[in-house]
């Protein structure tokens, strides 16, 4: 933290998205620390460019402008400490511009340890680039020259059962070692080698690998034969990306010189933000974070009482640019198709999808290429819970052996801390929710990917500026706190979804709602998205209003199966949402003609895009 | 987004071009410094351990292994070649005229003997060493020598820079087949004229005309645009994250544009077709990610090195009215155009969006409002 607070009155912040450099001026005015002007550029991570600090200036020289000030010298530095209109007192930066995670593994035998050490890395959200197994048929030189062609972010290395054989793994390891591999992006830091196989082999592997790579040793992911142990390995794959990989982009050595604090890895910096809003309230808030590679997801539960736990993990090739042709290849076709409320031509659509892959800094400027790219951005956010849900788990860091049937497996309701029915706010950042233009999209994109169930609060970051904020929070507290609740947190509304299986047709739930309006009650019926406006108050935080919620026998609204839940409901910019789709299953009809039928009726009803744009004429 | 812009891919036509060019393992590099070298040349080799292939000795002799040794033809470390008799069991009675029923075991490679065990009673051959060699890709001058490791290569040449390739490096002939940056590449184009060459085409080049390249033994496609439909037939799986270059297709494939329908840039077009005839070297190997590697042909040309460096350097600047501009999304994409107006404020978009835009005037005299994020620079 910062010495003198006081002195502390113009603050300036960047966050490297890995497609976007968003730039933020925060100022003291009236005592109090409000948001200024926002700026963004592209990230400069691609040639001609291929540094990283020419994204910032073009976003730092945008606030610049907006607000009327100097912040560049004439050597294009940013200029300390501020003096009327010229300059900043701090520059503070987050990064995740170094994007996905692409490892390569290695492992004795294919079909056993590399098998094995392939889905950890999966497990953890990686491309796993190629696998590499003493009996992959390759020589030496094509394993090395594929090491190096690749330049993988990580490297996982597994082989032997503890207390077998040691020459074989250690052979591997000698093969990485010739090819002295180096991190794809500057040379501020050692690629990282994960060493999860035979436990006597350890001390031969150090001797290998030490000196050339920043060597990590865990536990055996295959301890013996007919057993894996995934979890250790996984985590620290997890854990060396992002604190050591994604905010890793040419030109870093140079921005660090120029931040007063450590450049924070943005989901750190979102996790503090979402774990402080949770702490601070007293309650159960899951956040995302969707950006151009990655989508970062935390959340806050205490399942025993008061203690609040918090995970969060990065899917580190689920994005909406970089990782868009990613997000496409693992949810499936007619998993993205499903959210779109017309037909569209899947040759056309694929090239859609490719093009923004290669030219990911490109923006929709259709309504039909905006009701696609919020289609994709469901199933990112879908995908990246998926595996939030079953890394956040009770036995986080403890070690939890697995058979290869549950390697893949994970029971979401026995291991898994996050339960979506106690859960109190869903809060959603990056580009395509902050950004959106109707914040009704970014609640129902949530609702959709997340299926939220009983009574959850919906938010949103404004403008996308959480990872300033948060690494702000380090040094300045308080002006993180004021902007936050000032600027940040845009309350959308609440979502009421009934939990369990609903009937094609009839009621699921009866509702009584005391709007300033006037009390409005009636029945929910099955397959209904309904919206009730209750907006904010004039301080910015949402009206709460009383409601009586009466599920069907068969649901769930909080308070068990077929019971009344009395409850406050909160609105917002939105307003409060009931949601009779049923959840565990979310039912979405199957018939195509239905299914567009039913999408444009719920997305009329929200007001989610204009008629023309739902009729794609 | 006043200062930002997307920059167009390096088109160079001349320019001095410089490749590394480096053994996976250490070993001897052959080039030495002001070499004139053509892409097959090698320029540093290695030897790998030749393969180990195992005879069980015994059991064809029918001996106890520890007899083995006293059996064998050839010794330890002896030279051997496929089908030579390495070890024979002695005639009945040491008759010469029973040579013929005796027992033999004969070398399976060529090689050496590599260990007689007296425990199980095989013997282990080693086969010749692996040559493993990095050729020079390019025509040019060998200009840096890294000991034991590989060498540098320059040379003057045209450069072009594409968007997404497949498939690793490559060099033939190049050989333009239509007529014109607009005109799809299709099978019809593809002759046996095309064995060995770098087939260039215009828009986007169909299925069957990448088939029939493969078909006609053609080395490589440059070409605007390919379908993500047919690349994932071409493929056999889709692309999730981009990265190619070891992709074993029979053709090595570069995209100057993108994907779909889009003509390759008239300008990449033009400076392909004035280099017909001559050789091309091209590398499909792409990595789309922070420390991006692109796709590139490059086509060498004759000239000194040392000479000193007048060639137009590479240089864009910002977005200016009356830059050339190509739109890189729907609904114009592919369009080519000019900047006719950069206004200031933020513009709210037909998908609700407010963004940064300019005004630009297409080749057909129409005009349109795109969002600056979706244009990128074309090289004047």
């Amino acid at each position: 933290m910062l010495e003198n607070l006081d002195k502390i009155n113009t603050i300036l912040a960047t966050d490297c998205g890995s497609t976007t450099t968003k730039a933020i001026l925060i100022e003291k005015r009236d005592g109090e620390f409000r948001l200024i002007a926002r700026g963004e550029a592209p990230t400069t991570v691609e040639a001609p460019f291929e540094d990283v600090t020419m994204g910032v200036l073009n976003a730092v020289a945008e606030v610049g402008e907006l607000a009327g000030k100097k912040f560049l010298d004439e050597n294009d530095r940013i200029i300390t400490p501020a003096n009327d209109n010229v300059g900043t007192d701090i520059y503070i930066s987050t990064s995740s511009a170094g994007g996905g995670l692409q490892m390569m593994v290695a492992g004795v035998v294919r079909s056993m340890t590399a098998e094995s050490a392939e889905r950890a890395a999966l497990g953890a959200g990686a491309i796993v680039m190629d696998v590499i197994a003493s009996n992959d048929k390759r020589r030496p030189h094509q394993q090395i020259e594929r090491i190096r062609h690749l330049r993988p972010d990580m490297i996982l290395l597994s082989g032997g059962i503890d207390g077998g054989t040691t020459s074989h793994v250690v052979e591997i390891a000698e093969l990485i070692s010739a090819a002295d591999p180096k991190p794809r992006l500057g040379s501020s830091y050692n690629l990282p080698v994960i060493f999860a196989g035979n436990i006597n082999a350890r001390e031969a592997i150090k001797d290998t690998l030490e000196k050339k790579v920043d060597l990590g040793i865990v536990d055996n992911l295959r301890p013996v034969l007919e057993r894996e142990n995934l979890l250790p390995a996984r985590e620290k794959i997890h854990d060396l990306f992002m604190e050591h990989v994604m905010a890793q982009a040419p030109g870093y050595n140079k921005l660090m010189e120029w931040t007063d604090a450590p450049i924070m890895p943005t989901p750190g910096a979102v996790g503090l933000i979402i774990k402080t809003i949770a702490d601070i309230g007293n309650f159960e808030a899951v956040g995302v974070d969707i950006g151009g590679a990655t989508t970062d997801v935390f959340s806050v539960f205490r399942p025993d009482g008061a203690e609040g736990v918090f995970n969060r993990t990065v899917s580190a090739n689920l994005g909406m640019s970089y990782s868009i042709s990613n997000v496409f290849a693992e949810a499936t076709l007619p998993n993205v198709m499903r959210w779109v409320p017309f037909d569209m031509d899947e040759r056309d659509l694929r090239n859609r999808v490719k093009n923004k892959m290669i030219r990911p800094t490109t923006i929709p400027q259709s309504m039909e290429e905006l009701i696609f790219e919020q289609a994709v951005a469901k199933e990112a956010l879908r995908l990246a819970f998926i595996q939030h849900k079953s890394f956040a788990t009770a036995l986080k860091g403890v070690q939890k052996q697995r058979t290869i049937a549950d390697a893949f497996e994970q029971d979401s309701s026995g291991g898994s801390l996050v339960n979506m029915m106690t859960l109190d706010m869903l809060i959603g950042s990056g580009g395509v929710l902050s950004h959106a233009p109707r914040r009704q999209q970014a609640a129902l994109m949530m609702i959709d990917s997340f299926q939220p169930e009983g009574v959850t609060r919906l938010a949103v970051d404004s403008i996308f500026m959480m990872p300033q904020l948060g690494v702000l929070s380090t040094l300045h507290p308080t002006a993180a706190t004021e902007v936050f609740e000032k600027d940040c947190l845009i309350h959308l509304g609440s979502c009421v979804a009934p939990v369990g299986v609903v009937k094609k047709d009839g009621t699921v739930l009866k509702y009584t709602i005391e709007l300033p309006s006037g009390t409005v009650s009636g029945e929910l019926q099955s397959g209904e998205l309904k919206l009730f406006k209750l907006g904010v108050a004039d301080n910015g935080l949402p009206l709460k209003v009383k409601a009586v919620l009466e599920p069907q026998k068969n649901l769930d609204i909080g308070a068990g199966k077929g019971h009344k839940l009395e409850t406050e409901v909160s609105g917002g910019v939105v307003g409060i949402i009931l949601d009779g789709r049923g959840r565990r299953p979310f039912m979405i009809p199957e018939d195509n003609a239905k299914r567009i039928e039913s999408l444009k009726r719920w997305m009329t009803e929200l007001d989610i895009y204009t008629a023309e744009a739902l009729d794609n004429k | 987004m006043a200062h930002a812009y997307t920059p167009g891919l390096k088109v160079a036509a001349h320019e001095l071009i410089s490749k590394r060019r480096i053994l996976p393992l250490k070993g001897e590099v052959v080039a030495k410094v002001g070499d004139k070298v053509k892409p097959d040349d090698v320029v540093a080799r290695t030897y790998l351990p030749g393969d180990v292939e195992p005879i069980n000795v015994a059991n064809q002799l029918g001996l106890p292994p520890e007899d083995v040794a006293s059996f064998m033809l050839k010794k330890l470390g002896d030279p051997i070649a496929k089908g030579e008799i390495i070890a024979q069991t002695k005639p009945l009675f040491g008759l010469s005229f029973l040579k013929g029923l005796t027992n033999k075991s004969v070398a399976t490679l060529d090689g050496t003997i590599e260990s007689i065990s007296s425990v199980t009673g095989q013997v282990l051959q080693r086969g010749k060493p692996i040559p493993v060699e990095v050729k020079a890709y390019l025509n040019g001058e060998v200009i840096e020598v890294f000991e034991k490791e590989g060498a540098v290569i320059c040379s003057w040449g045209s450069f072009i820079q594409g968007i997404f390739g497949i498939g690793g490096e490559t060099h033939g002939t190049i050989k333009v087949v239509v007529p014109d940056n607009q005109t799809r590449l299709q099978e019809k184009h593809i002759t046996d004229e095309c064995k060995g060459c770098i087939i260039i085409g215009g828009s986007r080049v169909t299925a069957n005309a990448i088939k029939k390249a493969v078909k006609v033994g053609a080395k490589g496609v440059v070409t605007g645009g390919f379908d993500d439909k047919d690349l994932r037939e071409f493929l056999g799986y889709d692309i999730g994250v981009a990265i190619t270059g070891s992709e074993n297709l029979g053709v090595s494939l570069v995209i100057t544009e993108g994907f779909g329908d889009i003509s390759m840039a008239g300008k990449t077009f033009e400076l392909l077709k004035s280099k017909e005839g001559m050789m091309g070297c091209i590398n499909g190997a792409t990595q789309i990610r922070a420390g991006v590697i692109r796709p590139e042909a490059v086509i060498p040309t004759d000239g000194d090195i040392h000479a000193t460096d007048d060639s137009k350097k590479y240089q864009q600047h910002g977005l200016e009215i009356g830059s050339p501009i190509r739109v890189i999304r729907h609904p114009y994409f592919g369009d080519l155009g000019k900047v006719t107006n950069l206004p200031s404020p933020l513009h709210v978009l037909e998908s609700g969006s407010k963004a940064r835009i300019l005004e630009v005037e297409f080749e057909d005299g129409k005009r349109a409002i795109v969002p600056r994020a979706n244009v990128e620079l074309i090289e004047s």
